[in-house]
């Protein structure tokens, strides 16, 4: 029976042969994750069943990062009800302020999650870690509950979609650009209930940081999870930051595909999506004269320091546009830590934008950062709804940090190429 | 369970930034989140909302974030069911984890319009418009994800099986 990647990964976790696309299992999870805003509820659900211990306080994992450091008194409330859980169970896994980063690039970071490994999360950018080579899914709270206390999660085994990626991005071209070309293509609902497999001789030319991205903006296209095959990259990244064994888990040749798509990197542009959809792109040849007032570098999407490292190389020895706010947040501790050593900081603050320390923050407009009616912002984070960031009448264009960080210095939607 | 009520129509990808916006996310109780169920989208939503009331939209409802805040915040709102032509695949998780009805069928998220009134019988997934006089089948749930609803949600149905396990 042939099976996809995905599928062999949930075969294995349900203690199965095999599964088929539309079957409903049980599998064990390695990892399962909150945040300060689902975890509440999951924690209330926990406590309400009566359930007294957490199935492994080794195997989850609690950030408070979207709120954080506490914007607020309710917000403090909800972080102070999750501390007092994490203390009594035991839970292993709690990072605060200090040590804390966004949740999806700290896991990898802290080697909590590796290939072969079933994830869930009370976050739906949980399928970052797809990039590794694990089966990784956004839940929400009650499934956290739930998995909290059984260690298991249903799921119904999803269809694929396989992505076959070739050739070498050009100049200003990242990880970015590439999935947003794809939702751009097959929509906001292209991969619905579906898996993204991605495969092919062009992911050799991607880095972790731009493979996180890709993996990150999966539920973008409505898809389950977006995976990557494990390479001697993921290997090696793999030993730097994890002491968990890991598990290689590869496509069969004959496995079926709802649909196949060939992407040839050599032809994508900078891509820009316009509001208020991720699938409302323009490559940035076509995006015309748009003002911005606002640039913000940062998030589980775009917060590594890969990204740092281009919108500084993009920024150096220029200024942010008088009439822009610019604010960059590095995504964990260790990120800003690096960006700092290497000078990077120098780069930014010389150019007159402002450094945050690592939240989720205005990128589903919770704080530091906020839109007023009317404002625009460029933002490498990965949704533009109708007042994610802030006021209702504002608006959100998602980008590369590259053309977030020439777009800071120009005043409006900008390549580097323009500066 | 039998369902009646009036419909509230809403388009295709209604997001769960808009259904609850993030900027309520620092409480996680229903009645506070159902004071702003939809108003970055309907500002009306809130007052003109009776017990009972049907939410009717298009494809991919409840896209984007995962929290559980957007079902409970509806549930919480009096809207008995929802309707849809698809919905984003965690929304639907969590709509049936939390015991909120919904249910997948293009023909009637097409054809029913604002203000109708429509009853549902969940079991047998009929879509009945009282005031058209049509009538839809959805495709019914698995057995696995009716025992969900019927425990009312995901934690009733554990529990119902740990007592099970206990009694064996």
């Amino acid at each position: 029976m042939a099976m996809t990647m995905t599928q062999k990964i949930l075969a294995d976790h349900a203690g199965l042969e095999y599964v088929v696309p539309g079957q409903l299992i049980k599998a064990k999870v390695d990892m399962v994750l909150g945040n300060d805003i689902t975890s509440p509820v999951a924690i209330s659900e926990f406590r309400k069943t009566g359930f007294k211990k957490v199935f492994d306080v080794n195997k989850i994992a609690i950030v408070p990062d979207h709120f954080t450091p506490n914007k607020d008194i309710k917000s403090a409330e909800q972080v102070r009800y999750i501390r007092e859980f994490v203390k009594e169970m035991g839970i292993v896994h709690f990072f605060e302020v200090g040590q804390m980063g966004v949740e999806h690039a700290l896991l990898p970071e802290k080697g909590l999650v590796v290939a072969g490994d079933v994830v869930i999360g009370a976050d739906s950018h949980t399928c970052t870690y797809g990039a590794l080579g694990a089966f990784s899914t956004g839940v929400g709270s009650t499934d956290m509950a739930a998995a909290m206390a059984t260690g298991e999660a249903w799921f119904k085994v999803p269809e694929a979609i396989k992505f076959i990626l070739k050739g070498k991005p050009g100049r200003w071209v990242s990880g970015k650009d590439i999935i947003l070309h794809i939702i751009g293509m097959i929509g906001v609902d292209g991969a619905l209930y579906k898996s993204m497999e991605f495969t092919g001789d062009g992911i050799s030319h991607l880095g972790m940081d731009d493979r996180f991205t890709i993996a990150n903006m999966a539920i973008e296209a409505g898809a389950k999870n977006g995976i990557f095959p494990v390479d001697e990259k993921t290997i090696e990244y793999m030993k730097e930051h994890s002491t968990k064994p890991y598990k290689i888990y590869e496509a069969d040749e004959d496995a079926e595909y709802s649909k196949v798509y060939t992407i040839d990197f050599s032809e994508i542009k900078p891509t820009v999506a316009f509001p208020h959809l991720p699938e409302n792109t323009r490559t940035i040849d076509q995006v015309g004269d748009i003002k911005i007032h606002q640039v913000v570098i940062g998030s589980c999407t775009n917060g590594r320091i890969s990204d740092l490292r281009i919108a500084a190389e993009v920024m150096k020895g220029r200024k942010v546009h008088p009439d822009v706010r610019c604010i960059i947040i590095p995504a964990t501790q260790k990120i800003w830590k690096q960006a700092m050593k290497e000078g990077l900081f120098d780069i930014f603050i010389d150019a007159g934008a402002a450094i945050s320390t690592p939240t989720c923050g205005p990128c589903l407009g919770g704080h530091m950062g906020i839109l007023a009616k009317g404002e625009r912002a460029v933002a490498t984070t990965n949704r533009n709804f109708v007042g994610r960031m802030g006021h209702t009448e504002s608006e959100v264009y998602l980008a590369s940090p590259a053309i977030a960080a020439a777009s800071a210095i120009a005043g409006r939607i900008a390549s580097p190429d323009e500066l | 369970m039998k369902i009646r009520g009036k419909v509230i129509k809403y388009g295709d990808n209604i997001d769960t930034d808009v259904i609850i916006p993030a900027r309520y996310l620092n409480t996680h109780d229903p009645s506070e989140l159902a004071k702003h169920c939809m108003e970055d989208i309907d500002r009306t939503f809130h007052s003109r909302v009776k017990p009972g009331d049907i939410i009717v939209a298009g494809k991919n409802f409840g896209c984007g974030s995962s929290r559980e805040h957007a079902p409970i915040a509806i549930k919480a709102s009096g809207i008995s069911c929802v309707i849809a032509e698809t919905f984003a695949r965690i929304f639907y998780r969590n709509a049936i984890n939390i015991g909120l009805p919904i249910l997948e069928c293009p023909e009637a998220a097409k054809a029913i319009n604002d203000g109708d009134e429509v009853a549902v019988d969940l079991a047998a997934g009929k879509i009945y418009n009282l005031t058209s006089g049509c009538e839809y089948t959805a495709a019914p749930f698995p057995d696995f994800m009716q025992e969900i609803i019927n425990a009312d949600g995901l934690m009733g149905y554990i529990k119902r099986k740990a007592a099970k396990a206990t009694e064996s």
